[in-house]
């Protein structure tokens, strides 16, 4: 069978497929709660502080205590709030984030067996149709709340979305047209010579500040501006419906991490043979995870229409020039 | 100094420095820069390391002139106390919590060296306001406020420490809860 998008021969069992679907699942539930200890540290050292220290060595039990403390507090729900939606909605923003990370490759095919969920046809279409979704969580959840202050939060994410989405793809375009493929294991494959941080430092750039924005980090928090809305989407949430939300968040910086490692840092490419490739992905995804902790601690959160005018007025037409130039480029040699 | 009456118009202007204005190609790059300026100073703090003292393991240390819990001394060579009962320490004290009762000293059996000793000798701590009168009105350094200033306690009965307490050497904290309570 010939695809037209993407060339992906390689064709693996089905309980090869569940076994990894497990494995993935595993896996990012156990690094969500090093990631939360992580920045509470990080944050604290940016600010000349210890950070949590007291539960377990070194702190390190923190996320177990915050867990505790969340799945044990009481499920309730206001009385303007929808229930249904208002239950599903933080689901739905964990399931995305997780199903997103099935295409992060973190090593090629090795004895018949590749180191990723799945190589799909479509690639970073289907990254980019999950991360839509998740949106959708933020939209539901802060709708169906019934209160001012999420339904404002919700808006805010919406339009962010609008804003900052086009400029992403475009900026992981220039990538596509010169790796030539949609699959995000043949872009890697096609930076065996050279990153593509070097040739589309543009790109590189824009990605990583719609990155921000599309994670709700700081300076682009403002769906749950807490100085003024709150918590935004998430005022009425308690307990692990709470929870829930920021495991997302921590989830989606991941798959941002990791999606800028596979297009712009080689991913799986580097020195040492080829059983570090996942060691690899992961040093470089956490050196992403650390510059978005390094920025949240240094940078005030934008005001609205700077949000807005940043995006539209400066990364989209800025995306369009890269695009336009990498295609010229990519025809020409 | 203020210029004279008549002000000449370009007498005590001030020109306001500006920076440049927002926006446009120059305010961009300039917004890269300041932006890789506040990474740097983040940054520095993680290269300085925390400046918190963790309290309950590590202290932060008084100065010597430090007035906190009082301390009753004693002559170190005869071991008699100093306090002779005169309560100018009750009498200066502006928040009246040091109670003396003083009385005469057996001449076989001396408490101190004068010829009184104060045989109640109370401070309430729940009242002191740690002002170091008493130890300024005392004539023989006989009260001295000492460094301890971990003083909470659960009851106020508890804060009122007794001639024994402050005499004695090393500090000797009251039990939290007394037998039977």
């Amino acid at each position: 069978m010939t695809l037209p998008l993407a060339d992906t021969t390689f064709v693996e069992a089905t309980w090869i497929l569940v076994v990894k679907s497990i494995v993935i699942f595993a896996v990012i539930f156990a690094i969500v709660p090093m990631l939360t200890v992580l920045e509470r540290k990080l944050l604290g050292r940016f600010q000349a502080r210890y950070g949590p220290n007291r539960v377990g060595p070194f702190g390190l039990l923190q996320p177990l205590a915050d867990a505790l403390k969340l799945i044990s507090k009481e499920h309730y729900h206001p009385r303007a709030a929808i229930p249904a939606l208002y239950y599903i909605a933080p689901a739905i923003v964990v399931f995305t984030g997780v199903a997103t990370l099935a295409i992060i490759p973190f090593g090629n095919v090795q004895e018949g067996f590749g180191l990723y969920g799945i190589d799909v046809p479509i690639g970073i279409l289907y990254f980019f149709a999950f991360g839509s979704i998740a949106f959708y969580g933020l939209l539901l959840g802060g709708w169906a709340s019934g209160s001012k202050y999420s339904f404002l939060g919700a808006m805010r994410a919406a339009a962010q979305l609008i804003s900052y989405e086009i400029s992403m793809g475009l900026a992981l375009l220039g990538a596509i047209m010169m790796a030539g493929s949609l699959s995000l294991v043949s872009v890697v494959e096609a930076q065996s010579q050279v990153w593509y941080v070097i040739p589309q430092f543009v790109g590189f750039l824009i990605f990583m500040v719609a990155g921000f924005a599309e994670t709700n980090r700081a300076p682009f928090d403002l769906p749950e501006a807490d100085a003024e809305l709150v918590a935004g989407y998430g005022t009425e949430y308690g307990g692990m419906r709470y929870g829930s939300y920021a495991m997302a968040e921590y989830i989606e910086m991941f798959v941002i991490s990791a999606v800028a490692v596979t297009f712009f840092l080689g991913g799986w490419h580097g020195p040492g043979p080829g059983f570090l490739d996942p060691i690899w992905v992961i040093v470089k995804i956490f050196a992403f995870l650390f510059l978005f902790m390094w920025v949240r601690a240094t940078l005030p959160r934008v005001r609205y229409d700077q949000l807005m005018s940043l995006g539209w007025k400066i990364l989209l037409p800025l995306a369009t020039l890269n695009v336009l130039v990498t295609a010229i480029l990519v025809t020409v040699t | 100094m203020s210029p004279e009456f008549p002000y000449l118009p370009d007498e005590g202007v001030v020109v306001v420095q500006r920076g440049p204005e927002p926006g446009g190609v120059g305010g961009a790059y300039r917004a890269f820069g300041e932006t890789l300026r506040g990474l740097k100073t983040t940054f520095a703090r993680i290269i300085e390391g925390p400046v918190t003292i963790q309290y309950p393991e590590e202290k932060t240390p008084v100065y010597p002139r430090f007035r906190g819990r009082h301390k009753l001394h004693k002559f170190e060579d005869t071991g008699l106390e100093k306090c002779v009962g005169c309560s100018l320490c009750a009498a200066a004290c502006p928040a009246d919590c040091i109670r003396v009762v003083a009385a005469e000293n057996d001449p076989d059996d001396r408490v101190s060296a004068g010829e009184r000793y104060a045989e109640v000798y109370e401070i309430n701590l729940a009242r002191c306001i740690f002002c170091g009168y008493c130890e300024v009105a005392c004539p023989f350094d006989a009260i001295t406020m000492g460094h301890e200033y971990e003083l909470a306690d659960y009851n106020r009965e508890d804060l009122v420490f007794t001639k024994e307490m402050l005499l004695a050497e090393p500090v000797e904290r009251t039990p939290l809860r007394r037998e039977g309570e």
